[in-house]
Order: structure tokens, then sequence, then C-alpha cells
């Protein structure tokens, strides 16, 4: 088995959860690598008690950063925006289970990129240095 | 597996002279490298030239009387005299030492363009450009009002030529395009669409990055007027690469960088240039990498041109066949021998980003994105592509292995 490609990612890949458009929403931001031509649109709807309530995602590219994606719609559910705050890149290397390199960690964080600055205009956000 | 080409090198013999190739990526994983087109590896001959210019030749050049001074003068010179021969120049005048093709193009924009482009010129590119033949003349473009008018391309494979001659006219004052297509590996009619430049009384340029070091290349033949390269794609050092210009073009175009070397006279109220091909090259050069490329030609000399674009010929055949035996695989570009062995392609349901992992863990090393010609790919209308590209020194063992390979990640992907 290749410790990159488990199954649980390869199943995220190919089934992704939450995919798709909400319209309208709370929180709407869309980013891309122009490196690889990965992208992601993130819609996320809060609830009255501020929690998130609702997530979809859109978007094309690799395995890692669908999955990663498809993974993080799941990990937000019922979250606050404090909590959406406090997410790294850690949370994101636990939640898929793996070990990336340099090259793969961008695929992989793509999606709480996109949601950081999406929620709270970090634009400078990469998360790759972070430890 | 397709019938194996007999119009072959003998590349056992030929891969004993580049010392990387003999190691392996992970322990009990050979290399297997198919990244050529972003750089190639380096013969022994070329490593020990460096080695040697650093232990026992290092010093400045053109200024120095003492022996180092003149030996490393020596051997900057000879190497120019060596491109010369290998494009075809008849004068040393017209070889300018650059870092790269990048600069090289850049050279030409900012000295001949901003000289002689004015505002509603046209300048023709082709959309199958490395960003480095697009982004200086999108700039020099800008800067003087100028029209930047684009060879689109005949489905995924080449250029439409019979646009290129709708696109040509009397306000066209360059033309410039690539050799050979860094993603579809086209080879391009250099020679016809030179000539059809000068017809319509424009400059040509060939950015020939990508076919330099796989063909024959003779610069009095092609009538070009300027024409790119890099020493690292061709078995030279990197820091290294050449500006081919027409004598009397160079002699009226202006200096590019300022500084030492490029001038003869220097008061506080102005200077005097130096002489071609010195006007272009500023501060101390790359001289061990000038050097080091020279070694490369040398070596690339000795086994003929002409047999290196046979090799790889036959490689891009047996490569394309090999290929299109896997479901879902799609090959961009012609056929061989209208293109070389540079094959991109894509896979139905990878992202050529995991098609890339996939094939390092076999030790295969390929490139994966858009290759520096973000356009091209809008064009084709696909994000990225896997690259895999030869030299002299890749065998068909190596596109069975990549063959092999890629039908594995298929496997894991449960795709084709």
């Amino acid at each position: 088995m290749d410790s990159l490609y488990q199954e649980v990612i390869l199943d995220h890949y190919r089934n992704p959860r939450n995919k798709g458009r909400l319209d309208p929403a709370d929180i709407s931001h869309e980013d891309d690598n122009p490196l690889c031509g990965d992208q992601i649109r993130l819609d996320i709807r809060l609830g009255e008690d501020g929690r998130v309530a609702e997530v979809a995602w859109d978007g094309h590219g690799c395995a890692i950063s669908m999955a990663s994606a498809s993974m993080l719609s799941q990990e937000i559910q019922g979250k606050t925006l404090e909590e959406l705050l406090q997410l790294g890149k850690d949370d994101i290397l636990e939640m898929l289970g793996i070990e990336l390199g340099r090259a793969r960690l961008h695929c992989a964080l793509l999606s709480l990129k996109v949601l950081k600055t999406g929620a709270f205009g970090l634009t400078a956000w990469t998360g790759v240095e972070e430890s | 597996m397709p019938s194996r080409p007999t119009e072959l090198l003998n590349v056992a013999a030929i891969r004993a002279d580049f010392p990387l190739l003999g190691h392996e990526v992970y322990p009990g994983v050979p290399l297997v490298y198919l990244d050529n087109a972003a750089t190639s590896q380096k013969p022994l001959a070329v490593i020990d030239a460096v080695n040697h210019y650093y232990r026992r030749v290092n010093a400045n050049i053109h200024r120095g009387i003492h022996a180092l001074a003149e030996r490393a003068t020596e051997g900057y010179e000879n190497a120019r005299r060596k491109v010369a021969r290998f494009i075809g120049s008849g004068s040393t005048r017209e070889i300018i030492f650059v870092r790269n093709a990048t600069e090289g193009v850049n050279l030409v924009a900012q000295s001949w363009g901003r000289a002689n482009i004015e505002p509603g010129d046209e300048i023709i590119l082709t959309e199958m450009e490395h960003h480095s033949n697009l982004v200086p003349w999108q700039l020099l473009a800008h800067e003087k009002k100028a029209i930047i008018r684009y060879v689109p391309l005949d489905g995924d494979r080449c250029l439409d030529t019979g646009q290129y001659d709708a696109l040509l006219s009397g306000r066209t004052k360059l033309v410039a395009f690539t050799g050979m297509s860094n993603v579809l590996g086209s080879i391009s009619p250099v020679k016809e669409m030179v000539a059809k430049a000068h017809a319509a009384g424009a400059v040509a340029l060939v950015d020939a990055a990508q076919s330099v070091p796989h063909m024959p290349t003779n610069v009095v033949d092609l009538d070009v007027d300027f024409m790119v390269f890099s020493g690292h794609k061709m078995c030279g050092p990197t820091g290294i690469g050449v500006l081919y210009g027409k004598e009397a073009l160079l002699e009226a175009m202006p200096p590019f960088l300022a500084g030492g070397d490029m001038i003869r006279r220097v008061t506080l109220e102005g200077a005097d240039w130096n002489d071609l091909p010195w006007k272009f090259e500023a501060g101390t050069p790359n001289t061990a990498a000038a050097i080091g490329l020279g070694a490369a030609i040398d070596y690339l000399g000795a086994i003929g041109m002409d047999r290196i674009e046979a090799h790889e010929h036959a490689i891009a055949d047996y490569a394309l066949e090999a290929l299109g035996e896997l479901r879902g695989l799609r090959t961009l570009g012609p056929p061989a021998p209208q293109r070389g062995a540079t094959i991109a392609f894509t896979i139905e349901g990878m992202h050529p980003h995991d098609v890339a992992e996939l094939l390092n863990r076999d030790g295969i090393a390929v490139r994966a994105g858009h290759h520096c010609a973000m356009p091209l790919h809008q064009a084709l209308g696909i994000v990225a592509t896997t690259r895999a590209s030869f030299y002299l020194y890749n065998s068909t063992d190596e596109v069975d292995a990549l063959a092999t390979a890629l039908h594995k990640a298929q496997k894991l992907f449960r795709v084709g």
C-alpha cells in the first residue's frame, strides 16, 4: 500500500463529500495554485449560534488537494469562527494522516488557505512554514 | 510492447559517461531520468572541465597580464569559438554569452526592441511559447504600445502555419517563436517561418532552448536574425546560455547591461562601447560555465547531433506507441519525425501531480504542471499535463519502465 495514496485519500478523491455550491452563503471564496492549476471554491453558511451550519466546496486538482478539501468540509461542520481561526497545518496533516513533502504541502493546504482568506481575510497565509 | 527501433545509440556506453545516472534515487530504486526538457544531466567531461578550471586556471578574464588570466581568457574565448562552430556561425562576434535563453530574449527585447519597436507595430508570437518568449515581449509591447499577435495551434498538434501567413503584414516588425515546443514536442518549420518573416520585412528570433540540444542547427542555413539557447539543457552547466545575433543587427543595437568589460573608454561624461561580442557582456561572466559548455559541445559533437536526433526520433516513436497502449492516456503533439522526444500527456481520472508523484516512487523523474506555458494549456483547454522528455542517454527499457509504472498508477487510482 502506498503511504501517500491511502484508501481514505483515494476514497475522498473519488467520492468527494459536500461538493457543490451554496448560494447565498455567508462566506464564499475561491483561490487557485497557479503552479499546478489546482482550484478550490468554498461556501459556508453560519447558523444563528454562529457555528458552521452548511459547507459546500467545488474545484479541481490532484487527489491530495481534493481529498483535503473534502475532509476539511466535514471537519469544520458545527465549529465556531474562533475554532476555524485556530486550524493550522498540523490539523490538516493529522486529518489526512500522511506525511507530505514541501511541494505537495501546497496542495494539501489550499482548501484551508481558501477558508482563511474567505473567513478572515488572511491573504498571506500559506501555512507551509508553520511548525 | 511495441517492436524495438534499430536506429539507436549505444546507450550503455553513453550512460557510463554520466556519473549521476548510475545512482539509485532511493535504496534499490534506479533512476529513470525523463525530465530533460527541464535540464539535462552532465557528462564527466563537463564536470571535469569545470572542476579543472577552478582547481588550476581560475582568474578574471580580459584584463589580467598574468598567466592564469591569459589561460582563463583563452578558455572562455575558445568556448565561444566552439559555440560559433556548433551552430554554424561564421564569427565569434555573433556569439553573446548570457545566463540562459531567458536572458537572451530579454536582451533582444530591451536592446533591439526598445530601439526599433514603435506604437502600432506588430510582434508575432505563437500560442505555444514558453513564458520566457512571451513575457519579455508583453512588457515591451506595453511600454511601446505595440500589438502582439499570436499564431494559434492546429488542434493539439503543432502551429497553424496558414494562420501565421495571414498574420504577417507590413506592420509586423518582429516574429519570435520556439524551434521546438517544450510541451507538444512539435518542431517548428524554422527556415520557412524565418523566410516569410523576412519577406514581410520583419526580424526573426528563434527560441532554440529545446531544439539546439537535440538536432543539428545551422544559423546561416536557417537565416535567423536572433537565436537563444541554454547550456544546461545540452549537457552543459547552469548559468550559461547563448544569444546568437547577426553581426549587423548586434552592431546597431545599444548595450543591454552596463558596467565593466562592455566599454572601451569611460570618462565622467560618458563612455564608448566595446566591440562585439563584449559590448553585451557587462561584468565578470560565468567563465567556468562557458568552458563547461564548450566541453559539452565537444561531447555532443563527438557523438554527432544527427545521430542524437535519429536516436530521439526512434525513442519518440517507440514511446508514443507504448504510451498509446494505456487506456485513458492521451499524448499531445504530432507524430515523429515532426516532433522531438518531449511527450506531454494526460490520463483520464488522474491529475498530473498524482501521476508524477507515483512515478517518482518508481524512480522515474518527469515534470507535471503547465511547464511554463500557461497560455498553451489554456488554448488546449487543460489545466496541466505530465511530461516525459528524453535525451541521448535514454533507452527503450526506460520507456517500458515508464509505461509499466503508469499502468501501476492507473490501477491504484482504479482508472484505465
